[in-house]
């Protein structure tokens, strides 16, 4: 019995890194928002692996469903601003090369060093149940303010979009 | 076990008796791969049957609708015709437009097909036969689903052609458009049910199927899911008369029969999943379980073909109110009043008399005041046309 999680999880990670270094990298602006749906759909596959089956869900109706599509739409309708942008490096590159490394230096440092408040208990057979009673129970206002903010946003997307 | 069980759990058989002979010389982990691809493999072949089954029903009601009557040279009836179709579609000349963005061209068709192919994951063909009962069942339906507005702007975009963008753009609209009503009265069934699990919702259905119970919630999931795939009156986006063929006009060959495909693919996966949700899966007296869910499948195909051709198409810009500013406060309200009935704690039979009562009771309040705002709104544009000519008149 071979350790399959550590194998799937490698997997997953070269698709989420590689798709996002694809992003940013690429001079397609379209190819760059493909890239970022493949991002996406990876991090949904970490959930599945973490048993966070509802976050997966969520994580694909949302963002590659509504956040991926209103991108999509936004360079699409913006399609004269496209044009190739040239290389995507200039010539500071060295300099950011060495500060990138050692910014990710500095975090996994800190992320190793960390004491992790893991809980060794299994994910209850339930979760969705108890998610949602959470949601209506001591986390309620939490949820209604985020329901309002929402709101707000729209509101002022509409308001901000009306032809006068 | 008598003959109509065995004949039930034929496929549980057959697959437990592989299983127990795999194991015999292979480890339990192989046995469990090995089973799990036969599965997917079963699915596919499933599904791609059903296709060509599905192609050729369709011509053959459309026939018959218009007094006419269908392929019947390719075989007996014309039941190859789909394989004719099929043959055709391989050998004709793969067309690629010189400007068109050849990556995001060749990958729409697949990424339109991988997620109708993924929904049958968890449709319930019959009693213990579900490819992976899930426990977020209907969230992974939606999430699917909202994955081929993706492929859909790809394939628009890609092609470098200004109508298949319009065709795409359309469909995109129309698509995050349906999405929520859709959303919002499949979460209807999941109060009922309390379960996003298909098969959960299948055993809740065991006296009663939802439909009798909130006959308005399923027409809106039935409106929308018609929206959902492109089909019956919502069709402009790919209406021939109009833009070609939308967002697959430039698409020739194998890639235009994948997305052909991919929109029957999606009608049984969507007829499947009102089987579901509102008809009481595959539940039926004496005869096996797949064989109801099958039949109750394909009546409902029958209804989609059936509105598709007898109904005209909508203009976009009513197809789009209508999503908007229809079925979303009335699938908004119809959540809200099942919850309220439910929360009400009756027995089985009073809380489902007043879901049936509440339900119609919302649905024709909501379509004698959609009407009143029509003629409302009519009656205004009238008025105003009426002042512009009588001032132009003035003005003479």
């Amino acid at each position: 019995m071979f350790p399959i999680v550590p194998i799937v999880f490698a997997v997953l990670s070269v698709i989420v890194l590689g798709a996002a270094v694809m992003v940013v990298t690429n001079r397609n602006l379209f190819h760059s928002a493909l890239y970022l749906i493949l991002t996406f759909l990876g991090m949904a596959g970490l959930y599945v692996l973490l048993e966070a089956e509802f976050l997966a869900g969520v994580q694909v109706l949302i963002y590659v469903g509504a956040i991926a599509v209103l991108i999509l739409f936004a360079i699409m309708l913006s399609g004269r601003y496209l044009q190739d942008p040239g290389r995507q490096l200039n010539q500071q590159w060295p300099l950011a090369a060495i500060f990138a490394v050692l910014f990710f230096g500095v975090l996994a440092f800190v992320l190793l060093q960390v004491r992790w408040a893991t809980v060794q208990a299994e994910v209850p057979g339930n979760y969705l149940t108890r998610l949602g009673q959470d949601l209506m129970g001591p986390y309620v206002l939490p949820f209604e303010v985020a329901s309002v903010l929402l709101l707000v946003a729209m509101v002022g997307a509409i308001l901000i979009a009306r032809e006068r | 076990m008598g003959i109509l069980e065995t004949l039930d759990q034929l496929l549980n058989i057959l697959g437990n008796a592989l299983a127990r002979w795999l194991a015999t010389f292979l480890p339990a982990w192989a046995v469990t791969a090995i089973m799990d691809f036969l599965v997917i493999v079963l699915v596919v072949a499933v599904a791609l049957v059903i296709v060509l089954f599905l192609i050729w029903m369709e011509r053959k009601a459309v026939a018959r609708f218009q007094d006419r009557l269908g392929p019947n040279r390719a075989g007996p009836y014309g039941i190859l015709q789909s394989i004719a179709d099929a043959v055709k579609m391989l050998t004709k000349e793969d067309v690629i437009p010189a400007k068109a963005d050849k990556g995001a061209f060749n990958w729409a068709p697949a990424i339109m097909v991988a997620p109708a192919l993924l929904v049958y994951a968890v449709i319930p063909f019959g009693r213990g036969m579900v490819p992976q009962d899930l426990n977020i069942a209907i969230l992974y339906v939606l999430a699917m689903a909202s994955m081929t507005t993706i492929a859909v702007l790809t394939a628009g975009w890609s092609s470098n052609n200004k109508y298949a963008l319009l065709g795409g753009l359309r469909i995109g609209a129309q698509l995050l458009a349906y999405e929520i009503p859709m959303a919002l009265s499949m979460l209807a069934v999941v109060l009922l049910a309390g379960s996003m699990s298909t098969v959960r919702i299948v055993e809740a259905q065991a006296r009663l199927p939802f439909i009798l119970m909130l006959p308005g919630v399923f027409l809106v999931h039935f409106i929308c899911a018609a929206a959902e795939s492109n089909r019956g009156p919502f069709d402009l986006p790919e209406a021939e008369s109009e833009l070609v063929a939308g967002f697959f006009t430039e698409y020739s060959g194998m890639k235009f029969g994948l997305f052909f495909v991919a929109e029957y693919i999606n009608l049984f996966a969507i007829s499947a999943i009102i089987t579901t949700l509102w008809l009481g899966g595959w539940q039926g007296p004496l005869l096996p379980s797949w064989f109801w869910f099958f039949a109750k499948s394909f009546a409902v195909i029958f209804v989609f073909m059936w509105v598709r051709f007898t109904l005209p198409r909508f203009r976009i810009d009513h197809l789009l109110s209508f999503a908007w500013k229809f079925l979303l406060p009335l699938a908004l309200t119809n959540l809200f009043v099942v919850g309220l009935v439910v929360k009400l704690g009756l027995g089985f039979w009073p809380q489902a008399a007043a879901l049936l009562v509440t339900n119609v009771a919302v649905t024709v309040g909501a379509l004698y005041l959609g009407g009143w705002a029509l003629r409302r709104a009519q009656q205004r544009a009238v008025e105003e046309r009426m002042a512009q000519w009588r001032a132009w008149q003035q003005s003479r």
